[in-house]
């Protein structure tokens, strides 16, 4: 077999009418575990989407941050696994995505068996590039399915090949699909299904020395135009679309729209719909209260259970809203575009074009934003852009800054009409957290995050229209994302809280909030939030926000409505015996940049893989809160002084 | 042929292409340097080993035709049809890319 890594010539087989049943190896029907893999923007996400109908396992290979799908092939009958690979232009050993490719296909990969074959996507419309990753995959020997990608597309545009030519090249079935249109996708089936009729499998007959690039391609423009490739020329209005989205003056004013349209959609869309869905849950609690009997049973369901429940719910529309405009804007072609204009503003903080539809989204929560990182490929950005996301000013803080503005800030114009002291207040708040974002971002990337990775690349693909099928997928698989990983630590952590304030346990039933165990943890904390100008009651108020950042109003209305010398005041009155306006203002100044957030942490974790960059961010993020704050506290009591 | 002689081979960096991190010398022509329309052919990519891979996985080898199609509406990056396929790449990179303008055409015919 040594001539398949040589580059050496041996005999072409001969006389090949079909595609695909001459060049089908003999699998013996053995088949239990199948790689899937092929370049970025070959259709492969949703071809593995369409291939498992969303039977799957997400998880990270071990070690690394590199996402790990698994699923089952839906075809009623087997247990076939599908190991969905990272999207890679070659097998050279130069990214972790393509090492960790390599490791799978030669089993090297601890927990996982080697594949019993290979189904190779490659996109047709680009074939002389993508050709270049068929020689080392089909050089590793495994039975091998070539799916030749984006035919629709492809015939559509003119384009054409000789289908069995090409599988005589390769020495493997080779087959048109569309995964968007869900056509020729029952090739997959037959191959892995196929019962064996020879006795040996063809040996690939002409194939480069696989390591080294220059000579794929050129293996790989020799084979193009034996097989008679003919690109398919994108339809004119196509291409010209770019002299529009790319002007230079309409493109950066439709960029500022659709960002604008995006910011709207999930700021003032998915926020009242959050709510009202929010109190559309309560309300289920409160309907289903009277069939529990009263008393800690029905504190635990409602109060614990049910509450943490809904915290992780409430999630659901933003994320649902975010991620239906992302895939409306990347399977449209247009995302690509934002990115290329975003990207000179973006370099300015040391961060890609890509981070940009993250960090505006995180202006409406981190979490969908966190999520929506995965479109930046260079792993430093990613992690840098995440570890950022949660500085941007997000609604759960406005419950807390809204209550402490009415509270302390007096009314007064600054700028006329245009401008009051309390809206100047929120407006600083805002671009506290921006600067605090893009100072540490300039820190993480001159310092733990340098990128000395590849250089910025962006693939601009053809205008295409998406289809509602394959974004519903990815709404789907979103969801079930957040909901399985995600939100078990959000209840979790809930249930906790729960459990710290109804406990010790008096005659049954609860103990009053300030004798509860997180109230002593309040009363344990105090020495070190009293140089901020915080009592015990703000301290539990800060150790329950960790839930969310909005628990706090609540638990402050709980303290103060119990409090038999305060219950008769509003909760703002209440806070004036408390906090002086110095005290107000460093809580202000606590909540723009602490990380009280655990969904925000747990989707770190999701998404990094490891509970070290969650801690970090925490432990960063509190201390910078904790700092500013003092800081903040100090100068304002000496400017009233 | 074993599992184990292919892995070291696909695992092994290729050797020989150490010696091209050195400034681009003024006189050659960078991919950069050509206005929008047209055509060059790639002479050789003066950047570290591992960059070179990444943009050889794109499609920039020696010998393959850039088309220069338009700058980004802010100036930077650049758009290059390579293989039919449109890739953006900032200046810093654009500026190693080392070519010789051809007649112009939009580039990409397997060859």
């Amino acid at each position: 077999m040594s001539s398949i890594l040589t580059g050496g010539c041996c005999d072409t087989p001969t006389g090949v009418p079909v595609a695909f049943d001459e060049h089908t190896p003999n699998l013996n029907g053995e088949i239990r575990t199948v790689a899937l893999i092929g370049p970025p923007n070959s259709g492969k996400s949703t071809l593995f989407n369409r291939l498992t109908r969303l039977r799957q396992k997400v998880g990270n290979y071990p070690g690394v941050t590199v996402e790990q799908r698994v699923g089952v092939l839906a075809d009623g009958e087997s247990e076939i696994k599908i190991i969905d690979l990272p999207g890679v232009y070659s097998l050279t050993p130069y990214s972790e995505d393509e090492r960790v490719a390599v490791n799978v296909l030669t089993g090297k990969l601890n927990g996982l068996p080697r594949p019993d074959a290979v189904l190779l996507v490659l996109d047709v419309t680009h074939l002389s590039r993508h050709l270049v990753l068929a020689a080392p995959v089909i050089a590793l020997g495994l039975p091998t399915l070539v799916l030749l990608n984006m035919a629709d597309i492809f015939s559509e545009g003119g384009g054409s090949l000789d289908v069995a030519k090409l599988a005589g090249e390769l020495g493997t079935p080779v087959a048109m699909v569309s995964a968007t249109r869900e056509t020729g996708l029952d090739v997959v089936q037959r191959f892995l299904h196929q019962a064996p009729d020879h006795t040996s499998p063809a040996l690939p007959p002409v194939l480069p020395v696989v390591r080294d690039l220059p000579q794929c391609r050129k293996w790989a423009g020799e084979v193009g135009s034996r097989v008679e490739y003919h690109r398919h020329l994108p339809s004119a209005w196509n291409r010209q679309l770019d002299n529009i989205f790319l002007h230079k003056f309409w493109g950066p004013l439709i960029f500022a729209i659709v960002v604008g349209a995006c910011f709207q959609t999930v700021f003032g869309l998915g926020q009242p719909m959050s709510a009202a869905f929010q109190d559309l849950l309560a309300r289920l609690g409160q309907y289903a209260a009277p069939f529990i009997p009263a008393g800690i049973l029905r504190s635990l369901l409602l109060d614990g259970l049910w509450k943490g429940v809904s915290a992780v719910l409430v999630f659901l529309p933003q994320i649902l809203l975010l991620f239906l405009f992302i895939g409306l804007l990347e399977d449209s072609g247009y995302l690509a575009r934002a990115a290329l204009i975003a990207d000179r503003t973006m370099r300015g903080v040391g961060l890609n074009g890509k981070a940009f539809i993250p960090i505006l989204s995180a202006y409406a929560c981190a979490v969908p934003a966190i999520m929506a990182t995965r479109t930046i490929e260079n792993k430093r950005d990613r992690i840098a852009t995440i570890l950022i996301a949660p500085f941007m000013t997000c609604s759960a803080r406005l419950p807390i800054y809204t209550l402490l503005i009415a509270a302390f800030i007096p009314d007064r114009p600054v700028v006329g009409v245009f401008l009051s002291s309390r809206a100047c207040v929120m407006l600083s708040l805002y671009i506290l957290g921006f600067l605090a974002a893009i100072t540490t971002a300039r820190l993480l990337k001159s310092s733990i995050l340098k990128s000395n990775a590849a250089p910025f690349a962006i693939e601009l693909p053809e205008y295409r229209c998406p289809t509602l099928h394959s974004i519903g997928l990815r709404l789907l698989d979103r969801a079930r994302v957040f909901l399985r990983q995600a939100g078990t630590i959000i209840l979790v952590v809930s249930l906790l809280v729960w459990v710290l304030t109804n406990l010790p346990v008096h005659n049954g039933s609860a103990p009053p909030l300030e004798q509860s165990v997180i109230a002593h943890l309040g009363h344990g904390i105090e020495p070190l939030i009293r140089p901020l100008g915080f009592n015990w009651k703000i301290g539990v108020g800060l150790l329950t926000s960790v839930i969310a950042r909005e628990v706090i109003v609540g638990t402050l209305g709980t303290i103060y409505g119990t409090d038999p010398t305060t219950h008769a005041l509003t909760l703002q009155n209440a806070l004036h015996q408390d906090l002086t306006l110095a005290g107000a203002i460093a809580l202000l100044v606590f909540f723009a940049f602490a990380m009280q957030c655990t969904s925000t942490l747990a989707i770190v974790r999701r998404e990094t893989n490891t509970w070290k960059w969650p801690a970090i961010q925490f432990l960063y993020m509190t201390a910078f809160a904790y700092l500013s704050s003092l800081a903040a506290y100090r100068i304002v009591t000496v400017m009233l002084r | 042929m074993g599992a184990e002689t292919l892995q070291a081979c696909l695992l092994a960096p290729p050797a020989d292409r150490t010696d091209l991190e050195t400034e681009t010398p003024r006189h050659e022509l960078a991919l950069l340097d050509l206005e929008p329309g047209e055509t060059a052919v790639i002479d050789h990519l003066a950047l570290s080993p591992n960059d070179q891979h990444f943009l050889m996985r794109l499609g920039f080898f020696p010998g393959a035709h850039i088309h220069f199609c338009r700058r980004a509406p802010l100036g930077d990056p650049y758009v290059y049809s390579v293989d039919g396929t449109h890739i953006a790449l900032r200046a810093e990179t654009a500026r190693r890319i080392i070519v010789q303008r051809v007649p112009s055409q939009e580039a990409g015919d397997l060859s």
